[in-house]
């Protein structure tokens, strides 16, 4: 109905009097100008505040730039040429990706199997989202303290409960790969349930015949899922693959007050858990307060975050195509 | 009904486990929250909460190095300012997105869903240096002014807008003679209560949450939110476990909070916008 009404002339032409009421010329003024007043703030606060700092980011990239110094001396690509053969900054990128991948493997997996339970016919139905929500609704600064306190080396719940089960006490703040499957922790225990809803949304929308007349084929339950499922999902799990690379590789909060203390933005003495971010941090501001080096970390992570959402979404379809062909 | 569909007893098995590992963190650091310092040592660790809460809580805001009531204060401050500001900002230009026909609307759209893929947190540079031109830093519109608009709320509005507000409705206003600031007060406003209360509840959490920038531009540590209370208690008083997770635990009871009152609404909102999306 509504689409039959869109089809009349858009706007009702304004009764060619020839003399003008104020009234109808207010009207006018109003239909013609007003919605580009409506979205005039978003597009003024969000140019000032959101895209120029973006662009002048590559600016001040170029540029000897730092809190003290006066004249701001442009250098061209040193920064970058110097980030190029700079160990810590690629110690912090392998920690990023290490961390990415040890965190949103198992959590889009995990948010698959939890998506697929939810979709049956449950009792209790809500109060089931509502559990397996909540990590999500947590202060992130919050759990990270908590979480480094369970992953705390003499008296963390985790070594405590792998002694039971004969593992020694593992130092998870001082060894690097411990850290990242720490961090992982974290990362995966509050995004896992959200996933896992937005999968829920979408199996909800597969057609139920779809899987009637698998069954009728004689195709079971895991065959279901892998055959007709998944394949329906991929729009959608690429969706979340996105979401997680852009949110992953920018990860701050959570490496940042896992470690405490001095060498806190270092992510420990020696740089075990720090991220991209977190070297953009300890550049950029205290104790360094180098911006325009600072600068140039966050376009090289930028450029990481496209890069690496490319790659993704290459094989992600590319699994796909080969699994049709398998069935 | 296919069996396929049917909950046998080790659906609620995984589940009922999901659901203890979701919830266990959060309930243990109540558990830490109300019991002495020592309960940190004890071996097995204590699971039942205590009865010492009243003291950690008593200890935690006389703290001289987290000002933890200041943080509290600005945090309510700076989620409740740019809550109103996103749902209104965000109401109006999805008000205007769907329903009203202008040059270069298609084009504009475009550019604010581009917006939304764009990590913004890669600007803080800049927008530091901005906030020290404006002479901002260490103060509250440092982070309030630029989360007032976000380009999630114009898109989440736009999509709800164009399915959940009668064009007849809005015509048959115009014919009476409503102008079109009227007709977003009394008309639209109201078709989009449901969707603006989803995206009100997101926007607070979200800011409340927020750690990254405040951290970045708040560094007066007599000024902070509610988050840089937390990370100044996490890093000066890390022996002290009961007094940190009592800061933790009141830092997270608003959310919890919010999310037991309106839990249902947030649901159907980050479901439908992901059919959507």
């Amino acid at each position: 109905m509504a689409v039959q009404l869109d089809a009349r002339p858009p706007v009702v032409p304004a009764a060619r009097h020839a003399r003008q009421s104020r009234g109808h010329r207010l009207s006018r003024f109003d239909t013609r100008y007003s919605p580009y007043l409506y979205i005039a703030p978003f597009f003024l606060l969000f140019g000032v505040f959101g895209i120029y700092p973006l662009v002048y980011t590559g600016w001040v990239s170029l540029h000897d730039w730092d809190l003290l110094g006066a004249e701001h001396t442009f250098i061209g690509f040193d920064n970058y040429t110097q980030l190029m053969g700079d160990p810590d900054f690629w110690h912090s990128v392998v920690n990023t990706l290490g961390i990415f991948v040890i965190s949103t493997v198992p959590q889009l997996l995990l948010a698959l199997w939890l998506a697929n339970l939810l979709n049956r016919q449950l009792r209790a139905r809500t109060t089931w989202r509502m559990t397996v929500l909540i990590p999500n609704v947590t202060s992130t600064a919050a759990v990270a303290i908590v979480f480094a306190v369970l992953f705390g080396r003499e008296f963390g719940m985790i070594n405590w409960l792998l002694d039971h089960v004969g593992v020694d006490a593992i130092d998870w703040k001082a060894n690097r790969v411990a850290s990242w499957v720490a961090i992982s922790t974290m990362v995966d225990w509050r995004w896992t349930g959200y996933n896992a809803l937005i999968f829920l949304a979408a199996m909800q929308a597969i057609p139920r015949d779809l899987y009637e007349s698998a069954s009728i084929d004689g195709a079971g339950r895991s065959r279901q899922f892998w055959s007709i499922t998944v394949p329906l999902l991929k729009p959608t799990i690429i969706f979340a693959v996105i979401i997680s690379t852009i949110g992953g590789l920018q990860l701050f909060t959570e490496p940042r007050l896992f470690n405490s203390g001095t060498n806190a933005i270092r992510g420990g003495p020696l740089r075990e858990s720090q991220t991209v971010t977190m070297y953009m941090f300890e550049n950029a501001f205290a104790p360094h307060y180098n911006f325009g080096y600072g600068s140039a970390v966050a376009w090289l992570l930028f450029a990481l975050i496209a890069v690496v959402a490319a790659i993704n979404v290459l094989i992600l379809r590319r699994l796909g195509g080969v699994r049709k062909e398998d069935d | 009904m296919p069996r396929i569909w049917s909950a046998g007893r080790l659906t609620y098995l995984a589940l009922t486990l999901t659901a203890i590992l979701s919830v266990f963190p959060i309930y243990w650091m109540f558990v830490v929250a109300s019991r002495t310092s020592d309960a940190m040592g004890q071996v097995p660790p204590p699971v039942t909460p205590g009865g010492n809460l009243g003291a950690n809580i008593a200890r935690l805001f006389a703290n001289t190095d987290a000002y933890f009531l200041t943080g509290l204060i600005n945090s309510a401050i700076v989620a409740f300012t740019v809550t109103v500001s996103v749902v209104f900002f965000s109401t109006l230009a999805g008000f205007a997105f769907a329903k009203l026909r202008f040059r270069g609307r298609n084009a504009l759209l475009l550019v604010i869903v581009a917006t939304m893929m764009v990590p913004t947190q890669l600007g803080v540079i800049p927008l530091y240096l901005l906030m020290t031109k404006l002479n901002w830093n260490d103060r509250l519109p440092a982070v309030i002014v630029p989360a007032l608009v976000t380009g999630f709320g114009v898109f989440m509005m736009r999509q709800y807008a164009g399915q959940a507000v009668s064009t007849e409705l809005i015509e048959a206003a115009r014919v009476d003679g409503c102008n079109t600031a009227r007709i977003y007060w009394n008309v639209v406003l109201p078709a989009l209560r449901p969707a603006a209360a989803v995206l009100g509840l997101l926007t607070f959490m979200t800011t409340w949450n927020d750690f990254l920038w405040p951290y970045a531009v708040l560094n007066d540590p007599e000024n902070p939110t509610v988050q840089l209370s937390l990370r100044a208690l996490s890093d000066g008083y890390y022996q002290d476990m009961s007094q940190v997770f009592t800061g933790t635990a009141i830092a997270t009871l608003p959310l919890l909070l919010v999310f037991v009152v309106f839990g249902r609404q947030i649901i159907g909102g980050i479901m439908e916008g992901a059919v959507k999306a």
